[in-house]
């Protein structure tokens, strides 16, 4: 196993102390491991594994643990940890376990995203780096929008958020329509995330 | 330019953590106040309204209302994201931030938990430009002083004026109806605007110029700065504050907003008034069903904005 290409990341506006660890994989070869892990509540394994092919960009998986981290220091997580919430936060439905199905790890999947948040001081980069190191068998990968438009299903995600109709190249505009759709579609997917819930 | 010696209430959560070279406030109105900050990455900026709870409205009643407000707000700008209108994008809400603040946030709000929330808050994406009001007002000043007497120097004294060596002539016949194009021109992008709001949907409730940012253009740095320079209009017209907005598709809400539009635009820009029907011009081009608005705007522009006569 080889050692993971954690980055560690202040979000505005959240405090100092509670910095978010990501790691991208592809290849992964131990998925039904991983999951049986969360699935049996293994305190070891408190993270967020996010089948990473259902993530558009940086902006898009970070949008959701932004979410996921405020509604936690408002006391007000719909789901068991503030991890399980950033895979929920993905979603922009309210069913729980729907979410954990479409964005979640399955048995199938290649590619992880593994974020982790610095819940309590003795969680830090080196000590989430050593375990991941040790859990997960996969490929480490930079957490780039690069990387990620690689494995990113637009198909998936349009269905996943709904906006099947949105037709990617946008009206009268005439500039750089491929770039302009998908920073639509991004924009669009922030949206739902932020309105999840709201009655 | 005023001294500020106000200061504005205590930021809710998550805010409260924000250095506050990271938070500044750029204005505020009588709901909500304004702030220019950053969204995930200090390198990506973010505009964030923030509406307070108001302490002499009832605390069940006041957090209805700024929850529902908050909600209609962000859910138009979603939809008119999707629907792909230049608008602001949402990147995060909270309608109901909590007054019993855990042990995670210091205890921003604090008070009692008589059922009064926190207010309420909206992140959206930032749009660099200058507000459409401006651009007119610098247009119109550049005009006067290109026209007529006007052209006696009084343009560009002082410290850091551009001294051109056309700087005092005037304009020729022909350069005038250049300027005019160039207005019309953006005159007639604010009536499209309009439009593809309305056949998303959606009606804007206030509109005005100061609502419609021209992105990428230049903000004058200082009062004076630019002056005697033709202000660029390229860039597109971006409607924003949807705080009085709601979905509607009906032609009498459409035209109430064109003429509300009118109306500000008539006391804003008095020189600039006659061109407005290229706004309505605009308008017209941008949808189907903007011709009955028009006609309806006809019926409003008689008895105003208010039908029902109720409130």
């Amino acid at each position: 196993m080889s050692a993971p290409l954690l980055e560690t990341i202040h979000l505005s506006h959240l405090p100092p102390s509670m910095p978010v660890h990501v790691a991208l994989y592809r290849d992964v070869q131990n998925a039904p491991y991983l999951r049986q892990q969360l699935m049996s509540a293994n305190a070891e394994f408190e993270y967020a594994f996010i089948d990473a092919s259902t993530v558009l960009s940086r902006t898009h998986l970070l949008s959701a643990v932004f979410r996921a981290v405020n509604d936690y220091m408002n006391g007000r997580l719909k789901s068991r940890n503030v991890h399980s919430e950033m895979v929920f936060s993905l979603s922009p439905a309210t069913n729980i376990a729907e979410s954990f199905r479409k964005f979640g790890i399955t048995d199938s999947t290649k590619d992880l995203l593994v974020v982790k948040l610095s819940v309590t001081p003795e969680i830090t980069h080196d000590s989430v780096a050593a375990h991941l190191g040790q859990s997960v068998e996969g490929t480490p990968v930079p957490f780039d929008d690069e990387t990620l438009s690689k494995i990113s299903d637009i198909a998936k995600i349009k269905k996943a958020y709904k906006l099947g109709a949105l037709n990617t190249a946008p009206p009268n505009q005439a500039n750089g329509t491929q770039d302009n759709g998908m920073r639509r579609l991004e924009l669009s997917v922030l949206g739902a995330i932020a309105l999840r819930g709201a009655t | 330019m005023t001294t500020e010696t106000y200061t504005p209430p205590p930021l809710p959560p998550p805010f409260h953590n924000t250095p506050s070279h990271q938070m500044h406030l750029i204005t505020q109105g009588a709901e909500a106040h304004l702030y220019k900050t950053t969204y995930l990455s200090p390198s990506t900026p973010a505009a964030l309204k923030i509406r307070p709870t108001k302490p002499y409205r009832h605390p069940i009643l006041d957090r209805r209302l700024t929850r529902a407000r908050v909600l209609q707000e962000a859910r138009c700008l979603v939809r008119l994201v999707r629907e792909g209108v230049n608008v602001p994008a949402v990147l995060a809400v909270d309608w109901d931030i909590n007054n019993t603040n855990n042990n995670h946030n210091g205890g921003a709000g604090g008070g009692a938990d008589d059922g009064r929330g926190n207010g309420a808050w909206i992140l959206m994406e930032w749009i660099e430009g200058c507000v459409v009001r401006v651009v007119i007002q610098r247009w119109e000043r550049y005009i006067k002083s290109r026209s007529a007497s006007a052209s006696g120097g009084s343009s560009g004294v002082g410290v850091g004026a551009k001294r051109q060596v056309d700087g005092e002539v005037k304009l020729q016949d022909n350069e005038i109806e250049e300027e005019e194009k160039k207005v019309k021109g953006l005159l007639r992008r604010v009536g499209a605007a309009v439009g593809a709001l309305h056949k998303a949907g959606v009606v804007h409730g206030d509109l005005t110029t100061s609502n419609l940012i021209l992105r990428g253009a230049e903000e004058p740095a200082a009062e004076g700065d630019g002056e005697g320079v033709s202000p660029d209009m390229q860039g597109e017209v971006v409607l924003i504050d949807f705080g009085l907005a709601s979905q509607s598709i009906q032609d009498e809400d459409r035209a109430v907003d064109l003429y509300v539009l009118e109306r500000a635009f008539g006391s804003t820009h008095p020189r600039t008034e006659p061109l407005f029907g290229e706004v309505l011009e605009g308008y017209r081009a941008s949808y189907r069903g903007s011709g009955s608005v028009l006609k309806r705007l006809e019926d409003v522009r008689m008895r105003g904005r208010k039908r029902s006569m109720i409130g």
